[in-house]
């Protein structure tokens, strides 16, 4: 049962992938554009040589766009699927999609949510070379935080239902989650690299297309997968 | 007299058996792992840490790895 949703999975990530992809060349790309066409003329204002292209900007905007979505939704899709297999049976939730949903849900605020309000997607010429070690070790490190609290939540809610209700354990649970992550984002070190001159509207229009591409990607992941997992498991329920 | 008769009008069985952890476990670490590097190569390899040489992995997926909201550089 695991390997066959353990593919689902993989098969509705790499769905939400190519979505992701459509979405991205839509209303990401451009920003993407207008950014690098900002880092170059930065560039040559300080008279830097501009820098040798390794990769051409089509091929960027194109395949290579492409493979990030792709792999990057199918990747999930597939650890989406594995959580899901636990999870089946031992949470509350009994519909597989609305498991899925449930899951998508938890994943996208835990995964995605959370750690882009500390550290949001930067568009190019956003960010210094030399603190890239740094940002990364706190932003995986805040994604971390952010999914094992969304588990501790999901515990005491489980233990806490009984005694008090499905609402105010939820709620509790709700706000332990935040109080944990909010408190480890405000200890966790502040990068401000925006170049001056960066168009305030040109920022803004990224971090929308960068938060609408998550949400299509969880969103996908959870109804199709679920749409997908509940067949599978109808199935075996019927034929034994 | 409730019990029986939600029982009857229940299509679905009431309890569900939950997969093993033994059955998850070696799909879980196998699968996990693969997934795991695979998104190290699409978000973080040529950053903050580079296993292979040069800027070739960090420039193909460029674009990607600023809009799916990676450090990029």
């Amino acid at each position: 049962m695991t390997r066959i949703l353990l593919v689902r999975g993989m098969l509705a990530g790499f769905v939400a992938g190519l979505l992701v992809f459509a979405l991205a060349r839509w209303i990401g790309e451009p920003q993407v554009e207008r950014a690098v066409a900002f880092e170059t003329s930065m560039a040559r204002a300080k008279g830097e040589a501009p820098e040798p292209e390794i990769v051409s900007r089509k091929m960027q905007s194109s395949l290579g766009l492409l493979t990030a979505t792709v792999v990057d939704g199918t990747a999930i899709g597939g650890i989406f699927a594995l959580v899901f297999a636990f999870a089946y049976g031992r949470l509350p939730v009994r519909s597989p999609r609305a498991l899925s949903a449930v899951l998508a849900v938890l994943g996208f605020v835990a995964i995605a949510a959370v750690p882009a309000v500390k550290y949001p997607a930067n568009p190019p010429s956003v960010g210094n070379p030399e603190t890239i070690g740094v940002r990364t070790g706190a932003f995986f490190l805040l994604i971390g935080v952010s999914v094992a609290a969304a588990i501790l939540a999901t515990q005491v809610e489980r233990s806490l239902h009984a005694r008090l209700g499905a609402w105010n354990a939820s709620l509790l649970a709700v706000m332990l989650f935040v109080v944990v992550t909010a408190s480890v984002s405000h200890f966790l070190p502040e990068f401000d690299e925006v170049p001056a001159g960066f168009p305030i509207t040109l920022m803004w229009k990224f971090r929308v297309a960068a938060l609408e591409m998550q949400i299509l990607m969880w969103g996908t992941l959870g109804f199709f997968f679920g749409w997908l997992a509940d067949r599978e498991l109808k199935a075996r329920r019927l034929h034994g | 007299m409730a019990q029986p008769v939600a029982g009857i009008l229940t299509p679905q069985p009431v309890s569900m058996p939950a997969i093993p952890v033994r059955e998850i476990l070696p799909w879980a670490i196998f699968g996990g792992l693969l997934m795991l590097i695979a998104l190290y190569f699409i978000g973080a390899e040529q950053g903050a840490t580079a296993l292979i040489q040069g800027h070739a992995v960090h420039e193909f997926v460029h674009d990607g790895r600023h809009l799916l909201g990676f450090p990029c550089h």
